[in-house]
């Protein structure tokens, strides 16, 4: 049996690598993935405010279209569209007020929306349902003396109620990657925020975010850092290009999604097309490593 | 800048709306300042994040609605996750950023004019952009 995903819009361009080595990870663990149909933008960051239904829709709507599909568990790689969603499923499930609201606005769809979808980020799924001890015995080519850094950002951990680990001090990738024989570094800035958004008109802001957040990577002796979110990637890995530019002392490291280096790990190997999706060239540190 | 304190200012019109959309006591705040010092984005900003709780406890929402700071704050939500009162610093500010929007007062303008490396940026930061800044 498949495990119905969502994909969001990022993961089928600038993050192509990410859902490709997703897809090949889970096909490798028996657990192959299916794109749910006919879903549509998250609405990329959750609406904070309390008096505008119209807000949460998007994400909404995606609920009610997995329902519809009668999907129980909907994964989520995107650690933005898995805020989204699961603050969306929370907004309804946790108020029966709201859901008689939104069924109010959505009084044109075929079915009544009910909120019965469980969002879960692909790590829980690892975590949860297929277990780190198995990903530790189907590993194929261990990522030894590889020193990584996981990279969390806001996302997966923030706001605490939908936190996928301890939102203080989460180590769930640490532990996955630590199943694939990596050595993983708890470096200080791993829960800080890259600057989001503000890499589109405060460019300044996010390279500054940048250079902090791998310089401390560096010094606490990472070789590169994992991420979950296509947001984060491109700031700390296109972004990269700027920062070298505007600080002089700047050492550029390689960044990767989990999934990439799960599927060398687990043997489905490493997909030379993911490498023009990258900024900072991947591949040296993954020859030195002798990975690919 | 010089702030001229009167009672007939505190609980405003201004300030109950942003109470009202964001869902938070703004009088809850003793300034602590643990939300400013874990806000990542601080630098960038022109009154930090407990100026934004004080100004909005003193009715001087005007100079919040004005401030660089509400479109620096990404969201991170590291000010409401760190605040020992419970107060969503966060969701404060995003009922500043929609009471600008709402009067159509964005700063980002869907334009390729107005975004200098728009073909590079991925979907999620422009969706995401618009989404908090454009009105």
């Amino acid at each position: 049996m498949s495990l119905p995903y969502f994909p969001g819009c990022t993961l089928k361009v600038d993050a192509k690598h990410f859902e490709d080595s997703a897809m090949k990870v889970m096909e490798i663990l028996d657990e192959p993935l299916q794109e749910m149909k006919d879903w549509i933008c998250c609405g990329t960051v959750f609406s904070m405010t309390s008096d505008d239904l119209m807000l949460q829709l998007a994400s909404i709507r995606n609920l009610l279209r997995a329902e519809e599909q009668d999907i129980k568990e909907l994964i989520v790689l995107c650690s933005m569209c898995y805020n989204t969603l699961k603050r969306a499923e929370k907004f309804i499930t946790e108020d029966e007020e709201n859901l008689r609201k939104v069924n109010d606005v959505m009084y044109k769809e075929d079915i009544e929306f009910h909120g019965l979808v469980e969002v879960k980020h692909l790590l829980s799924i690892l975590k949860e349902r297929i277990t780190f001890n198995k990903i530790e015995e189907k590993t194929q080519k261990p990522l030894k003396d590889f020193k990584l850094g996981a990279y969390y950002g806001c996302l997966l951990l923030r706001p605490e109620d939908m936190a996928i680990d301890t939102f203080e001090d989460p180590d769930i990738i640490e532990n996955l990657l630590k199943s694939t024989g990596a050595d993983t570094i708890k470096f200080p800035y791993r829960l800080e925020c890259c600057g989001a958004y503000q890499t589109v008109n405060n460019k300044d802001v996010t390279i500054s975010r940048t250079y902090e957040i791998i310089n401390s990577a560096r010094k606490s002796g990472c070789e590169a850092l994992v991420t979950s979110c296509p947001l984060c990637a491109f700031n700390l890995d296109q972004r990269q290009k700027q920062t070298a530019e505007a600080y002089l002392d700047f050492k550029k490291m390689p960044i990767f999604y989990f999934t990439e280096l799960l599927s060398i790990a687990l043997g489905s190997g490493w997909d030379k097309s993911w490498e023009k999706l990258h900024y900072v060239d991947p591949e040296p540190i993954l020859k030195e490593k002798n990975l690919i | 800048m010089p702030i001229s304190l009167n009672r007939n200012k505190v609980r405003n019109e201004l300030v109950k709306r942003i109470e009202e959309i964001s869902a938070q006591d703004v009088f809850q705040c003793y300034q602590c300042g643990n939300c400013s010092s874990g806000c990542p984005v601080i630098d960038y900003m022109d009154i930090s994040p407990n100026q934004v709780m004080r100004l909005a406890q003193l009715g001087e929402a005007e100079m919040i609605l004005n401030s660089e700071t509400i479109w620096i704050c990404a969201t991170c939500l590291q000010c409401s996750s760190r605040c020992p009162k419970g107060i969503d610093v966060a969701k404060v500010m995003e009922a500043v950023r929609s009471i600008n929007l709402r009067n159509r007062d964005g700063i980002v303008k869907p334009d390729r004019e107005d975004i200098e490396d728009i073909d590079e940026l991925p979907p999620i930061a422009l969706v995401s952009v618009f989404r908090k800044k454009t009105g």
